[in-house]
């Protein structure tokens, strides 16, 4: 029986491109000569290194860690010798410190991963120290740390986990292939947030274009009566955290609040696998699935890729790129960030997809006027007004950009999509966020 | 006929009324302006480019009248509408100073400046710079995508054919909005009495620079040792000529062997 849900207003539909790697299972990317491990891999403080350069690691080994309470700590992904200490490239396009370590290819593990047998019996404390240690973050591409997410301010009461498996971004299929092939550990991470938040109810949505994802967790869930597995129409960005709550529990999250305010933990099933694994058998989070793919690459693969791969390492093991290669993408077509290149940048724990786009796919069109048909405003999930805090940006006037509430904006894409004048409207109230977040900062200062 | 003459009757009455209602409004509730605002607007360039840090021209005239403003703060103005606000105020008249005018401390266009990537998101310098850095090889070079050409307003700022801002020295109203908008920075207000300026920004050692760059400063020293008057001098890698100083010999140009210094 399909329920049917209220959905959120607004919202495009591009095309999916999902076929290159929907059927192709899962495989281990070989392991990296040298691990680049960045120090920072979240949202929140970096990380302080807890090595030196010369000093002996082993694999799931704490290699960096911060005092600050929205943070989370970075393992190393391989055992070796840390060869340096210095700065890599980020998706972000600014350098990060990252600790370089030399694979001696043995892949031992490190005394502190040991496996928990009575994991079921944890208290709420032990599994939230357990999540912060495996440097769990969400791994849907926002890297917020999972530990703050999963510890709400008291007074809060969650009702519901959700498993935000929608995968609505185009090309994208590393979390489908998840769900096919491990559905029973996201089940088993599911649960464990559930206890620690003490939520009652879980539910997982999943577009309604992966029938066999849905078939596989109602599979694993049929003996769990307080988890319900339900299809979502498929419409972009269904997988925002927002949006995802709307539609479940017909609840808006207000401006500049979370989830937590209306009862609502938000989790992708990656995020769950990595719990499980955590919680079961101590393996901290230090390798992901991660989708190649696009035109631009040989061989388009779903891949489990150890954190601190080399980008370069991953591409090379698909084939390498198209001659005709003209960009490169971290993340989804819709949110991914481009590349200026793969060279010294590693697979991080936010790496969801790296995508490459032949000439053919990127197309270049100059910008127009705004003709100021409102097509943004209508497809806009959050109810902002693009257009004009696009034009405002233009001029320089970030004021009046925050006036027209750029800061609610989840930066979805969804109004460049649809710009019939070709307007870069996402790209300018992102740019416009920044400006206005370091004024904030600076009038905070201030008082 | 019988219709028309009511009608002209009503109307014309209706606004013999509200005509002299309006015009006994104006006489009993005028609000007094001070006739030297309205003079020294007048005296005002009128662009409301907000050089003075004020709104515009109107509110610039009520603060000088007021006395909260200098008599030179009209910047685009100059000396000779700093003499009119004198005048009108019967305030003295400042020393004329010498005028400056904005210029791109850069020379590394498409063809000089080594690119690393190519950037082909919003048009925006701030933009570039968000994604990886900007596409120069070189930190400190213009990015080229013309914030500066969308600040100025008075369109003395035009983008050259190879992504390098060309200013009309004439046409600039010393405003200083391009000098604030430029994200790296490469826009100064130079006196407008010197001809010779370095016009490079990168405080990289000469190696880097030569790399990244063919005309960018390698500080090579020859100018310093060149100058007669002493008027360069060498700091961060980076050699500045002090334009009140200078004669405009011409020496330094001739010893640049990167042609930086024009």
């Amino acid at each position: 029986m399909q329920m049917s849900f209220k959905t959120f207003k607004g919202g495009v539909h591009p095309g999916d491109f999902k076929s290159a790697t929907e059927k192709k299972p899962v495989v281990p990317a070989k392991p990296p000569a040298v691990a680049i491990i960045p120090l920072s891999q979240h949202i929140g403080a970096p990380c302080e290194p807890l090595v030196a350069v010369g000093d002996e690691v082993k694999m799931g080994q704490k290699v960096g860690d911060s005092k600050g309470f929205v943070s989370a700590p970075v393992h190393s992904s391989v055992s070796g010798k840390v060869i340096k200490i210095e700065m890599c490239n980020s998706a972000l396009g600014r350098p990060v410190q990252a600790v370089y370590i030399e694979n001696d290819f043995q892949d031992t593990w490190h005394e502190d991963v040991v496996p928990n047998p009575n994991w079921q019996q944890l208290e709420i404390d032990e599994l939230k120290k357990l999540i912060r240690e495996g440097g769990i973050v969400g791994m849907g591409g926002a890297t917020f740390p999972t530990h703050v997410k999963v510890s709400p301010p008291p007074g809060q009461v969650i009702e519901y986990v959700l498993v935000n498996a929608a995968e609505c971004e185009p090309y994208l299929t590393a979390d489908h292939r998840a769900m096919l092939e491990r559905p029973e550990d996201i089940i088993v991470g599911l649960q464990i947030v559930m206890k620690v938040v003490n939520a009652p109810k879980g539910m997982i949505g999943i577009e309604d274009n992966k029938p066999d994802a849905v078939e596989a967790l109602k599979k694993a869930a049929a003996n769990f009566p307080n988890i319900e597995v339900h299809a979502l129409h498929t419409k972009y960005p269904q997988g925002a955290e927002k949006q995802l709550i709307k539609v479940f529990t017909n609840r808006e999250v207000p401006s500049g609040g979370l989830p937590s305010m209306v009862g609502c933990v938000v989790q992708n099933p990656g995020t769950c696998i990595a719990i499980a694994d955590m919680v079961r058998f101590g393996k901290p989070l230090i390798e992901r699935n991660v989708t190649i793919t696009g035109s631009g690459i040989m061989e388009p693969k779903n891949m489990l890729v150890r954190v601190g791969t080399p980008l370069e390492e991953v591409i090379e093991q698909c084939g390498g790129f198209k001659s005709n290669i003209r960009k490169m993408v971290l993340g989804g077509p819709m949110m991914g960030f481009s590349q200026p290149g793969p060279e010294n940048q590693p697979v991080t724990k936010g790496t969801s997809g790296i995508l490459c786009l032949t000439d053919q796919e990127v197309q270049l069109y100059d910008i127009r006027q705004c003709i100021k048909c409102a097509k943004c405003v209508d497809v806009c999930p959050v109810s902002i007004m693009p257009l004009f805090i696009g034009s405002s940006v233009e001029q320089g006037m970030y004021d009046k950009a925050e006036a027209y509430n750029a800061m609610d904006c989840i930066e979805c894409g969804c109004c460049t999509y649809i710009c019939p004048s070709r307007r870069p409207l996402v790209q300018w109230i992102r740019m416009s966020k920044g400006d206005i977040a370091a004024r904030r900062a600076a009038a905070a200062a201030k008082k | 006929m019988s219709i028309i003459i009511p009608a002209i009757l009503s109307l014309g009455g209706l606004g013999l009324l509200f005509g002299s209602a309006l015009a006994f409004a104006a006489q009993k509730f005028a609000v007094e302006v001070d006739p030297k605002v309205e003079m020294v607007q007048e005296a005002l360039l009128g662009a409301n480019c907000g050089a003075c840090g004020y709104a515009g021209c109107a509110q610039f005239a009520e603060e000088v009248v007021a006395g909260k403003a200098p008599v030179g703060g009209c910047t685009p103005g100059g000396a000779k509408t700093a003499s009119k606000i004198a005048e009108i105020l019967g305030a003295e008249a400042p020393s004329a100073e010498a005028r400056l005018v904005a210029q791109i401390v850069c020379l590394g266009d498409g063809d000089t400046a080594k690119i690393k990537h190519i950037y082909d998101g919003a048009p925006d310098c701030k933009a570039a710079l968000m994604f990886g850095g900007g596409p120069l090889a070189c930190g400190f070079g213009c990015v080229g995508l013309g914030n500066c050409v969308r600040a100025c307003p008075v369109q003395a700022i035009a983008m050259g054919s190879n992504s390098l801002p060309i200013i009309d020295v004439n046409a600039c109203i010393s405003c200083g909005k391009c000098k604030n908008i430029c994200p790296r920075q490469v826009i100064e207000m130079v006196n407008a009495n010197g001809l010779h300026h370095v016009r490079c920004k990168s405080r990289d050692k000469g190696k880097h620079v030569r790399t990244v760059c063919e005309r960018g400063c390698i500080a090579c020293n020859l100018c310093v040792k060149a100058c007669p008057v002493e008027a360069i001098r060498m700091e961060n890698n980076l050699a500045t000529i002090d334009s009140y100083i200078c004669t405009n010999c011409g020496e330094c140009v001739e010893a640049c062997p990167r042609t930086t210094i024009v």
